[in-house]
């Protein structure tokens, strides 16, 4: 099994890297582009085959460590 | 008095804030991440640095290690803590102080001298400092912006715990003189108790004049006169 964990800013939080990356995008003359946010991705190989278990452990580790809910969301995928 | 500074891997400011509070009279020693215990300890410094390289966020890695927990234990029985710098990243990062620091509004990483107008006296980290006299301190951080919900920044004012706010040379506020964007110019924050502080600015490298400043000195002035004048909360 493996969990997929995407962490991204909080809307109210300003995000100067997401800003930045694009202005980049709309200099090369990518065109559309409405905001970009910049965030994590973390992949989480596990052993056992107890879905429901991983992801409620998984749940309460993002939100007590790979996320701080003052400043991110993150959204959880088992697959 | 007797101040606890803590290590964790890759803190790089422990030996600046112990040479401070030695210079400045008082006694300080090093406490190693892994340690259980802040053994005898009237204060608590988290100095600056990268704990464990920033690595996921900064300070969210040192918030679990196991001198954190006799930090919680401390404070919660009214013990002084100070974070400087990733020491206040820590200190958000465990929920000590409310909020949180994120990157720099311009992206770099600032490197420079700043002032800070002390916001209120009433705190054992600023009961010491002259009354309007901006601080000129360094600061060094890529991720101080200070960030809290409209809430969280609502009951800072109401509770008087925003400590000190970037200001400039002649006490005043401006945008110009915030260094990396933290609301409302937000450079330093206590709890409700007022018994823990976090800066982003580094006191503890301003020290002597011959830093260039001995403005920071102000702080740990505050901290000293706040432990001689009340029966102190020590760490067992």
């Amino acid at each position: 099994m493996k969990a997929k964990i995407i962490v991204t800013p909080k809307k109210a939080v300003v995000d100067p890297q997401g800003k930045t990356v694009q202005v980049a995008l709309e200099q090369m003359g990518y065109q559309n582009i409405r905001a970009v946010h910049v965030g994590k991705y973390l992949e989480i190989e596990l052993d056992g085959g107890d879905r429901e278990a991983a992801r409620k452990a998984l749940d309460e580790a993002a939100h007590k460590f790979l996320s701080n809910p003052v400043i991110e969301d993150y959204h959880l995928e088992i697959e | 008095m007797n101040f606890a500074v803590l290590q964790f891997p890759a803190s790089n400011c422990d030996q600046d804030a112990i040479h401070a509070i030695r210079s400045l009279g008082h006694s300080a020693r090093y406490v190693w991440h892994k340690e259980n215990s802040l053994g005898d300890a009237d204060a608590v410094i988290v100095p600056g640095g990268f704990s464990y390289g920033d690595y996921l966020r900064c300070g969210a890695i040192a918030r679990f290690s196991p001198v954190m927990q006799a930090v919680k234990q401390f404070a919660d029985r009214g013990g002084l803590v100070l974070g400087i710098c990733n020491g206040f990243q820590v200190l958000t990062e465990a929920g000590l102080l409310p909020g949180a620091l994120v990157r720099n509004r311009d992206l770099q990483f600032h490197c420079e001298h700043i002032f800070l107008q002390t916001v209120t006296a009433d705190s054992p980290f600023t009961n010491k400092i002259p009354s309007g006299k901006p601080l000129r301190v360094p600061i060094a951080h890529g991720e101080g912006c200070y960030f809290a919900d409209e809430e969280t920044l609502a009951k800072l004012k109401a509770n008087n715990q925003v400590l000190w706010q970037y200001c400039d040379a002649s006490g005043n506020l401006a945008d110009q003189a915030n260094p990396n964007g933290s609301l409302q110019s937000i450079a330093g924050i206590c709890n409700e108790r007022r018994n823990v502080a976090g800066l982003m600015p580094h006191p503890e490298r301003a020290c002597e004049l011959a830093l260039g400043s001995d403005d920071g000195k102000w702080i740990f002035e505050s901290i000293f006169a706040a432990l001689q004048n009340k029966t102190a909360v020590k760490a067992a």
